[in-house]
């Protein structure tokens, strides 16, 4: 994924079993990092001011030469960079950004402006789409304590609190609901026509990737939109949204209940 | 409460989970049957492993995969994952 420093902490959530059909989307999500940032040089802090506001928006990158993904400059998005605190030689930053923005390489690049260099020393990720440091944030110690209360004591209650069901992961997304005849042709791969569809969000533009729900609040499937949600109102027929991944349990709901068809 | 107000209620917490504010559109009103699915909080566990997420604030010294193989051992299960091919989503 994004991680390849091992020495990296943070918030890593883990989709599990058919849950992971639907993990592309956090790969896909915002995030966010505390950073410690050592600078080989003294400088003004008027002066990192202003080469943070240099790095903030849009910026180019070009993938370290250790990564996985083709080397290509690439245009990524720094939506924020707040100084935390200074204690030189070490600054201490918050950084907002894309997916797939290097933040060892957004350090040094800075540092290069700056005239004196400077490199990442730590880096830890507070926020991975939705996912921040909540309650359910959990230690592998604490994971294995949760494990050991369910298999050795019947306790299911700390296990519950830590594994959340998997529709967190599309929490962030623009969502479409709908009815239980339509469930079983979408399980099967089916696109999602406009007589399927209950309710749906506001703002919704042709080609955003959307999670459709069932009206119980299960993670159907992942979708692409065919239409704006505008159109969906305005319009009794036609296909609305691409199924791109099925994640249901195909038979959770049954066959051509009610009224919807997807032909 | 309603199995469907309780659905309703779910993916409002789903969407406050998610920051998002976006009003809804209603298309039509219909209602849930008792008889099959589950919302996803009342979810038995054998159920939630299969159809979970588990939040994990990573250690240093571990890679990403590394901890990923510790988790599908202590929870017994043969698939999970942290990050995934881009594909569908191009």
């Amino acid at each position: 994924m994004g991680w390849g420093d091992p020495k990296v902490t943070g918030v890593l959530p883990i989709t599990l079993g058919s849950g992971t059909k639907a993990v592309g989307m956090l790969m896909l999500a915002d995030k966010e990092y505390v950073a410690v940032m050592q600078l080989h040089g003294e400088v003004e802090l008027s002066r990192l001011q202003d080469v943070i506001k240099e790095f903030t928006g849009e910026i180019y990158q070009r993938p370290p030469v250790r990564s996985s993904v083709k080397r290509r400059l690439r245009i990524k998005k720094v939506y924020e960079i707040k100084v935390l605190d200074v204690n030189y030689p070490y600054v201490l930053l918050r950084i907002a950004c894309e997916h797939g923005t290097y933040v060892r390489k957004l350090i040094h690049d800075m540092g290069e402006v700056l005239g004196v260099g400077a490199h990442m020393r730590e880096l830890r990720r507070v926020r991975t789409g939705p996912f921040r440091e909540g309650e359910y944030l959990v230690t592998m110690h604490k994971l294995s304590e949760a494990v050991y209360m369910y298999k050795e004591l019947g306790d299911e209650s700390l296990l519950r609190k830590y594994i959340l069901p998997v529709e967190y992961v599309v929490s962030h997304i623009p969502k479409v609901v709908i009815g239980d005849g339509a469930i079983d042709a979408l399980a099967h791969g089916a696109d999602l026509a406009i007589p399927g569809i209950v309710r749906l969000h506001e703002g919704i533009s042709k080609g955003d990737i959307v999670a459709i729900l069932s009206l119980k609040g299960e993670l159907v499937a992942l979708g692409r939109a065919l239409m704006s949600s505008q159109e969906i109102m305005e319009n009794s027929k036609g296909y609305a949204i691409k199924n791109v991944r099925v994640i249901i349990r195909p038979g959770t709901y049954p066959k051509l209940w009610g009224k919807y068809r997807s032909s | 409460m309603d199995i469907t107000s309780e659905g309703l209620n779910f993916i409002y917490s789903l969407d406050s989970f998610g920051g998002v504010n976006r009003k809804w559109l209603v298309r039509r009103d219909e209602i849930t049957s008792e008889k099959y699915g589950t919302i996803p909080t009342l979810r038995p566990l054998n159920q939630l492993l299969d159809y979970g997420v588990v939040v994990v604030d990573k250690p240093p010294g571990p890679s990403s995969h590394e901890v990923v193989a510790w988790v599908k051992e202590m929870l017994n299960i043969s698939k999970a994952g942290h990050g995934g091919t881009l594909e569908p989503y191009q």
